[in-house]
């Protein structure tokens, strides 16, 4: 029910959706976010991660977002390695018998994903310089209003021990 | 054993982990922070001083007092940026 995928390939959100909980009648409402590679002043991204932490994360915010509200399905596909602009670099889908579930969860797992799975990311400006991504308060304040910590320590923090509160 | 790191850190030092001794554990994060930074220059050193920079034991975040025994797994972190 709750899946999640790190991968180096494109991904086709289309197709996510299309497949995303489509055996499953029991469900009503399907939210999807899919975010993408912005462009402009930049050439490319490049996304480095933490393999099994970045999982163990993810996972313990959808099983987080499934204690709050009543889902039925939730998956998160999430790309590294080299993008190009336009192109997906996160795909986050939830399903529920009614909306509110799905639209919160949905954006729990987003919010949560923003400041506590370790990803990193850094940008190729148009003169081919590389630079680190900082990480944005905004993304903090965002995921704070769960009613969580204060700093991303914290809300790592928070989310595991939920996970081991279960 | 190995200490992991990622990100401007793996690239500030330029390598993706610090081998230490087993005799240097059990330690707390703190001081583990500073023993790993002279690996580096002074640039890597401030870095892993740097509060910011989180340290995770076992996959899980870790604070300052907190303690890590020989054979845990030990990763030193910028803040995180992915979605």
């Amino acid at each position: 029910m709750l899946q999640v995928r790190i991968t180096q390939e494109r991904i086709d959100a289309a197709a996510l959706l299309d497949a995303f909980a489509s055996d499953d009648d029991g469900v009503g409402a399907v939210v999807s976010f899919t975010g993408k590679a912005r462009g402009g002043a930049v050439s490319a991204l490049e996304l480095e991660h933490y393999p099994g932490m970045t999982e163990r994360q993810i996972e313990a915010s959808m099983d987080s977002a499934a204690r709050r509200w009543p889902l039925r399905a939730m998956e998160v596909v999430h790309r590294v390695g080299l993008l190009e602009p336009g192109e997906t670099i996160v795909w986050v889908g939830a399903a529920s018998a009614h909306r509110a579930a799905a639209f919160n969860a949905c954006e729990f797992v987003m919010d949560f994903l923003k400041i506590a799975a370790p990803f990193w990311k850094r940008e190729r400006d148009r003169d081919g310089r590389w630079q680190w991504v900082e990480a944005r308060d905004a993304d903090l304040q965002r995921a704070r209003r769960w009613g969580l910590g204060t700093s991303a320590d914290e809300a790592a923090t928070y989310i595991v021990d939920r996970d081991n509160a279960s | 054993m190995k200490i992991l790191l990622f990100a401007f850190l793996r690239e500030t030092l330029g390598r993706e982990a610090v081998e230490l001794p087993d005799d240097a554990f059990p330690i707390r994060v703190d001081r583990l922070r500073a023993l790993v930074g002279e690996a580096g220059d002074d640039a890597f050193r401030e870095l892993m001083a740097d509060a910011n920079v989180l340290c995770a034991i076992n996959q899980r975040v870790a604070n300052d007092d907190a303690t890590v025994n020989a054979g845990d797994e030990v990763a030193f972190f910028p803040p995180m940026t992915g979605g």
